[in-house]
């Protein structure tokens, strides 16, 4: 048995001591936000935070999530997330919207640390993050508009 | 503005009361997909609606006949019922129909088949009429009500409003269902308060909070995953197999064969995955063992010396060439590319007694309820079909035959349980029905004045729609016109003097499916290419060359004009920037693309691509902007890295390490103009992908003088 907690909430699961923690998120815990994208860490689609650092589920292995604070989509709630998901819709950005989840993962972890984003830090913190769609553009337009909204709102 | 067309009802709106309260239009959609759903399966003709409901708790409810991939069209059709009906935005509520479930009307079949940019010219009257049409029916509701004639009633946000009085749609929902449907006038482009003003996406917020449901995320208690092992060879077979170590994995719970591979299903996707892994399997490679892309390509040029079936032509092309003044003869070859949709591929499946029901993201769901169907010998009504949300498809999830699909129906039988198949990506990328091979030939002859005197133009490659539900439409007598699109009726050819066009379709052991904007992905590049390159031989600016070949083509010269015009062309550039242009027409829609780039260390560094469109009426403007800038992105991945090829019969391609997407920090400035246009409707979906590949390689000519004929670009320039 392996204890986790999840978005603050405990959760003990009977797991393969291998199984990366995307799958114990959907399958086992059953929170859908987080995304199976490529399962080899090059695509961004599953990304969510481990103690506040953006990292990939698909090869993280649940075991090493013990003792940590795991936060999925669903258990965003500060204002620099709920402001980067309002900038989101500001610009219209998601279109099929798969990839839209784990983005919002690491655009949060970006501001956390750099409140105000150069293009430049947006390519390195976002670039591991794949949209199919084409919505990068507008994913730095809003991610810049988050920023400009947290520092009016300090 | 776009001209409104004459109002006929016939008898394509219904209305009637819903259960439980409120008014329902129901819109049928007599299509080519009618024909075909009657055709192909042993089912008699099905009903074909869409369906616009107001309950009495104000809730608008659309029910879309088309599917939501990412184009936006959950935002702009409600946008068309919207336009007439007055209703409040916020009150919207969007839906796929779950075809076969007859929860409203008997036996709901939707048309809903997506493709080919379509969706909002194809439904630009229709659901206008729906909301219209109910107006009308609210408002006599209303007026009786009131007691006042409806011509004394107005309505504005959900509610109808006579003097200071006012009553929502709501209350009089019920009361205007037991109406007959009145006869309609649809509101003219001045009054327009919707139409051709962007809009918020009705689906944007589930999709930045995770609450939006795909295929993927389909959960019920007793469900187990589906994972398989397919042959290494398209078309292989099981010749032995050994499921013991499998089987002995913790959460594997079964292993079965169907006719596609092999199946583990588990509890979850991690244990159906290692169950995989641990199969031991000794395939029987078969006929396609040998495939191999340089033969593929050898083979096809040597058929490109050949006479194909003629498609158009005009003189006597081998005398034009011949007596040209120059000649050039060029080869370009195309690879295969896979869609790598983010989402990857999945379907759950139950099947019961009598029925089986299905939850898959697909851009047929009434055509694989009918193939699904006919396999399991049900009564299309007895196959119940969810769409879910969709991780993107560009074609993927439109395949005939509907592969996936049919084999996660196959496990539920094999297995008797109610499953979800998961493919890997490395499933997704190596699992075929790609945009296929194809390779052109052209020879041009050009007159003393630096213009086309001759062409000769064949292309070599497999069809995409022969032996489909499609064939009759698009590939008659086996000439397929997919592979066409583009060169066939060229403005460039059509004038050209001497001229001949012909296609030789091949067959080969790939599957192959349409690949988002068809044909147009390769025969813009060879038109677009091969102008430029007649423009510098002509000595001629390529803007200038393409203004003369395009004079009688305004639309091609709004776009063209529109965006040289916003990229400066012919301006100043900084050190080491270059420009390349193309303009193509796809989908009904014109579009001109502008190029800025920078080759460092023989890598491409695309900065800024300034786009403009011709799709007529742009009815959800920024929807088209988004969709320009997604095919940009789309055709620019494919341009610079994509390629599948294959040695030994088998994919040499697994994830999206070795089959590259474009990444943020690759990611060029666009800037997307909607040319003013009161011309006929296009698409947006689509048109936007193919100007960008032969924009980038003429902008790679003018930095390196080096012509790209064979694709992707980078590993073109990179060979030197």
């Amino acid at each position: 048995m392996l204890t986790l907690t999840v978005n603050q909430k405990e959760y003990s699961v009977d797991i393969l001591p291998s199984m990366p923690l995307l799958w114990v998120i959907r399958d086992i815990i059953g929170l859908t936000g987080t995304k199976f994208g490529c399962g080899m860490s090059l695509c961004g689609a599953c990304t969510i935070h481990l103690d506040g650092e953006a990292v990939r589920a698909c090869v993280t292995p649940a075991s090493s999530a013990a003792g940590r604070q795991i936060t999925t989509i669903e258990g965003l709630s500060d204002n620099i997330s709920q402001r980067l998901q309002q900038a989101w819709l500001a610009e219209n950005v998601p279109q099929c919207g798969y990839c839209q989840t784990g983005q919002i993962m690491s655009a949060t972890a970006l501001l956390r640390k750099n409140t105000s984003p150069t293009d430049s830090d947006i390519d390195k913190a976002m670039s591991g993050n794949i949209c199919r769609c084409g919505t990068y553009q507008r994913i730095r337009k809003a991610i810049h508009l988050a920023a400009a909204r947290n520092e009016k709102l300090k | 503005m776009s001209k409104i067309p004459a109002i006929n009802r016939r008898n394509f709106l219904k209305a009637g009361a819903v259960a439980g309260g409120g008014l329902l239009i129901a819109i049928s959609l007599p299509t080519v997909v009618k024909r075909l759903a009657s055709d192909k399966s042993s089912g008699a003709m099905i009903p074909i609606n869409s369906f616009l409901r107001i309950g009495e708790d104000n809730h608008i409810h659309i029910i879309l006949s088309k599917i939501e991939m990412g184009q936006g069209i959950w935002t702009t059709l409600p946008m068309l019922i919207a336009e007439e009906l007055d209703c409040d935005w916020n009150k919207i509520k969007v839906e796929h129909h779950p075809s076969g479930k007859g929860d409203d009307f008997k036996a709901p079949k939707f048309e809903q088949g997506t493709g080919g940019s379509s969706s909002t010219l194809s439904q630009f009257d229709r659901y206008r009429m729906a909301g219209a049409t109910a107006r009308a029916m609210l408002i006599e509701a209303a007026a009786k009500k009131f007691g006042v004639q409806p011509n004394e009633c107005r309505t504005e946000n959900s509610f109808v409003i006579v003097g200071d009085k006012r009553m929502s749609y709501g209350e009089v929902a019920t009361a205007a269902s037991k109406l007959p449907v009145p006869k309609i006038q649809l509101r003219q482009p001045g009054e327009w308060k919707y139409i051709g003003k962007s809009q918020k996406r009705l689906d944007g917020p589930e999709k930045v909070n995770g609450q939006a449901v795909y295929g993927l995320d389909i959960r019920f208690p007793d469900l187990v995953i589906a994972v398989v092992a397919h042959p290494p060879v398209f078309g292989g077979k099981i010749k032995s197999f050994d499921t013991g170590k499998a089987k002995s994995i913790d959460g594997v719970v079964d292993v079965v064969q169907i006719p596609t591979g092999i199946a583990v299903l588990a509890k979850h996707y991690w244990a159906a995955k290692l169950g995989r892994d641990a199969l031991q399997i000794e395939w029987d490679a078969g006929l396609n063992q040998n495939m191999d892309s340089e033969q593929q390509a050898n083979h096809y040029r040597k058929l490109s010396e050949t006479k194909g079936l003629s498609v158009q032509q005009k003189g006597d092309v081998a005398a034009g060439l011949q007596k040209s003044e120059r000649k050039i003869d060029r080869e370009f070859l195309f690879p295969y590319l896979a869609h790598a949709p983010m989402e990857p591929l999945n379907c759950t499946v139950r099947i019961d007694k009598d029925t089986c029901e299905i939850w898959t993201g697909t851009q047929w769901p009434l055509l694989r309820q009918t193939e699904v169907a006919a396999f399991l010998g049900l009564n299309p009504e007895q196959v119940i079909f969810n769409t879910p949300h969709m991780g993107g498809s560009f074609g993927r999830r439109g395949t005939f035959g509907a592969d996936w699909v049919m084999e996660a129906v196959n496990i539920a039988k094999a297995s008797g349980r109610f499953i979800k198949l998961i493919w890997s990506r490395e499933d997704d990328i190596r699992g075929g029905y790609y945009r296929p091979v194809y390779l052109h030939r052209v020879q041009i002859g050009i007159d003393n004045k630096g213009m086309p005197s001759a062409w000769q133009h064949r292309i070599v490659g497999q069809s995409l729609f022969v032996n489909t539900a499609l064939q009759d439409e698009i590939a008659p007598n086996g000439l397929d016109y997919s592979s066409l699109d583009g060169v066939n009726g060229s403005p460039y050819i059509t004038p050209v003097p001497h001229h001949a066009v012909e296609l030789i379709t091949t067959t080969y052991g790939v599957p192959v499916s349409a690949w988002r904007s068809v044909g147009n992905t390769h025969t813009a590049f060879v038109m677009e290419t091969l102008v430029d390159e007649l423009a510098i031989m002509a000595g001629k600016d390529p803007v200038a060359y393409r203004r003369i070949l395009l004079k009688d083509h305004p639309r091609h010269l709004a776009a063209l004009n529109l965006a040289s015009e916003k990229a400066g062309w012919g301006g100043q550039l900084k050190t080491g920037r270059f420009r390349g242009v193309a303009v193509h027409e796809a989908m009904g829609s014109f579009v001109c693309q502008v190029v800025e780039l920078s080759i460092v260390d023989k890598k491409v560094i695309v900065h800024r691509v300034v786009c403009a469109i011709d799709c007529g009426l742009a009815v959800n403007p920024d929807g088209v902007h988004s969709q320009m800038e997604g095919c940009i992105v789309f055709g620019l991945t494919a341009a610079l890295y994509g390629e599948i090829t294959l040695e030994k019969g088998q994919v040499q391609q697994t994830n999206f390490n070795d089959y590259r997407m474009l990444r943020m920090n690759e990611m060029p400035i666009i800037e997307v103009y909607i040319v003013p246009s009161s011309e006929k409707m296009g698409g947006a979906g689509e048109p936007g992908v193919p100007p960008i590949a032969p924009a980038v390689a003429n902008a790679v000519f003018a930095a390196t003088g080096k012509r790209i004929r064979r694709l992707p670009i980078q590993k073109e320039l990179l060979k030197g």
